[in-house]
């Protein structure tokens, strides 16, 4: 079968856009892997000489100068993401959910009323709380903490509005028939809603950590303690005072973004097919 | 109370409470906080805090570099929602071309810059730009163009940071477009065909109206995303050369988190908030009269 060449054209432009798009990604890693320097040779090498892991060894590990310890603290900022990222989601998921599943199915007074100011209130800008949210978390004592970092994080809005969609297409009938048969309110939840729900929670899940594992300027905010720094905010640290060592740099980069985009592409058919859901308003 | 009145408060009643602590209060401070003269000295003891009234937005409609930032950022997001908004739907409408194969593949792909970092991608963006032996500059001389100091002139940061903004957001609503595109009527489509239309025909008569909605959201959307660019600048130019990319949310994080002027700050915050309600109540107007097109 002989191909048109509208087809030809049209599959060679996808495959020349997409190869554009993941370039800097490609290229981040490459020169990752660069002899400290060589990314300023000129003309500026595409593919390294020897590969070397130096960078890798001179931003992770921790080493002597002239008697002091001295490292990047990427390590303690990988820990750090790694853990308020999973923290944020675990409790993100165990706040969020059930209450999206209460503002679908479950009857009370002031529910819709509610539920138009969590609507109207996706218009105000996060950045508006931040201020005055630093001087409560200030007085409260949580200022440099993981607590400090993940409490906002928790206000889960839009995850509510989200639950609350995906929960709307179970049928009443399958709810009222347990309540009928006597089962309590959090056990239908548990046995009957929850696992109706599994893939938009793991969709959820999904957004949640890398939406804390992306978080910048609320922790370059509330964290002063270096040690506390997750992965953006100690890679923009090194950034702003690094500027000229382009391989450590890269190498940065990977360590903060390799970890999620593995993770988004082991698990993307529940995280675009949530994008679209979560489009939807109802 | 019925026993479901209370499931549903026990269920809901958590997170309401952490909403509530910090998205409601703190967003009502912020209005308390922008009619005084919270700085440093009050940060130290209450007993410094005035009243003020509007003396912090009569003093910052008189701060240059506020106006400079008003107009870096609106620059911005004027250059910015037409250039991503365009990337997306000239993305999504090749990939909605029947012919191509492996969508599934690039769709994921295409969308994989979405989920990064912003500072990490930033960081491998400003190596990117860099004057003397970046990428791009060497792409530009095999076509016999002069290197451009991208991030170091004034005139080429903002349009060099857009190009690096457009690369991580298009994904996102090039996904959401192309849902719209497969709903498309294709007897539509057809008819419109077989009456002789031509490509651009069929495009504004018929896939237009149809994603219309989806573009406006997409517009709304982009804009408020625009108004708050801070991360990129932060890492890419720190807000240079010549203060061209100092945005109102930089400007905002230097007078609060610099200078401790968290009572202009809060002015700030206050404007940007309107600018943005304001936004997005204009264009949910325009959808309404012109139902598209």
């Amino acid at each position: 079968m002989a191909l048109k060449p509208r087809t030809v054209l049209a599959n060679m432009a996808v495959v020349l856009l997409t190869g554009l798009t993941i370039a800097p990604l490609v290229y981040m890693v490459i020169v990752s892997f660069m002899p400290r320097g060589e990314s300023s040779n000129l003309p500026t090498p595409l593919w390294p000489s020897r590969w070397s892991l130096e960078n890798y060894h001179e931003l992770l590990v921790r080493r002597l100068i002239d008697g002091a310890w001295f490292d990047y603290r990427i390590v303690p900022a990988l820990f750090n993401s790694v853990a308020i990222a999973a923290i944020s989601t675990v409790l993100g998921l165990l706040l969020t959910v059930p209450a999206g599943y209460a503002f679908a199915k479950l009857r009370f007074r002031g529910r819709e009323r509610l539920l138009k100011i969590l609507i109207a209130s996706l218009v105000v800008p996060g950045q508006v709380a931040m201020l005055p949210l630093f001087l409560i978390f200030k007085q409260l004592g949580i200022v440099n903490s993981y607590a400090g970092v993940i409490l906002p994080s928790l206000a889960g809005i839009f995850a509510i509005l989200f639950v609350r969609q995906a929960t709307l297409a179970i049928p009443d009938e399958m709810i009222d028939a347990a309540r009928i048969d006597g089962a309590s309110e959090a056990r239908i939840f548990v046995t009957i809603v929850l696992p109706l729900l599994s893939p938009i929670v793991v969709t959820l899940a999904l957004f949640m950590f890398l939406g804390s594992w992306n978080d910048f300027l609320w922790p370059l905010i509330v964290l002063a303690d270096q040690h506390l720094y997750t992965l953006p905010v100690a890679v923009a640290a090194i950034a702003r005072e690094h500027s000229a060592d382009g391989e450590l740099m890269m190498a940065a980069a990977v360590v903060t973004t390799l970890p999620v985009l593995l993770l988004f592409l082991a698990m993307q058919r529940y995280y675009l097919t949530g994008l679209l859901g979560g489009s939807v308003k109802g | 109370m019925t026993r479901q009145e209370r499931a549903a408060w026990v269920f809901s009643a958590p997170v309401l409470a952490i909403i509530a602590l910090v998205f409601v209060l703190p967003t009502t401070l912020a209005m308390a906080l922008s009619v005084t003269d919270y700085s440093i000295y009050a940060l130290a003891d209450w007993a410094n805090l005035r009243f003020v009234g509007l003396g912090n937005f009569i003093d910052l409609f008189s701060t240059p570099l506020f106006w400079r930032a008003m107009g870096n950022t609106a620059l911005f997001a004027v250059l910015g929602v037409p250039m991503a908004i365009g990337a997306s739907l000239a993305v999504a409408l090749l990939l909605n071309d029947a012919t191509v194969r492996w969508k599934p593949l690039w769709r994921v792909l295409l969308f994989a810059p979405y989920v990064t970092s912003i500072v990490a991608t930033a960081v491998v963006w400003r190596f990117l730009f860099n004057e003397r032996s970046g990428l791009i500059n060497r792409a530009l001389a095999t076509v016999g163009a002069a290197p451009i100091d991208w991030l170091g002139n004034p005139h080429t940061s903002i349009p060099a940071i857009l190009i690096f903004v457009t690369w991580k957001i298009f994904g996102y609503n090039m996904i959401v477009l192309t849902a719209a595109l497969s709903v498309v009527p294709q007897d539509l489509m057809e008819a419109a065909r077989l009456d002789g239309a031509g490509r651009w025909t069929r495009f504004r008569h018929v896939t237009l109206p149809a994603i219309g909605p989806t573009l406006l959201l997409a517009a709304v959307m982009s804009v408020a995303g625009f108004l708050q660019i801070f991360a990129e600048p932060y890492v890419m130019t720190l807000g240079g050369p010549a203060q061209s990319t100092t945005t109102i949310l930089y400007f905002m994080f230097d007078e609060g988190f610099k200078w401790w002027n968290l009572g202009q700050a809060s002015a700030v915050a206050f404007v940007l908030f309107l600018m943005i309600l304001a936004l997005t109540m204009v264009q949910t107007r325009i959808g309404r009269r012109y139902e598209w097109l």
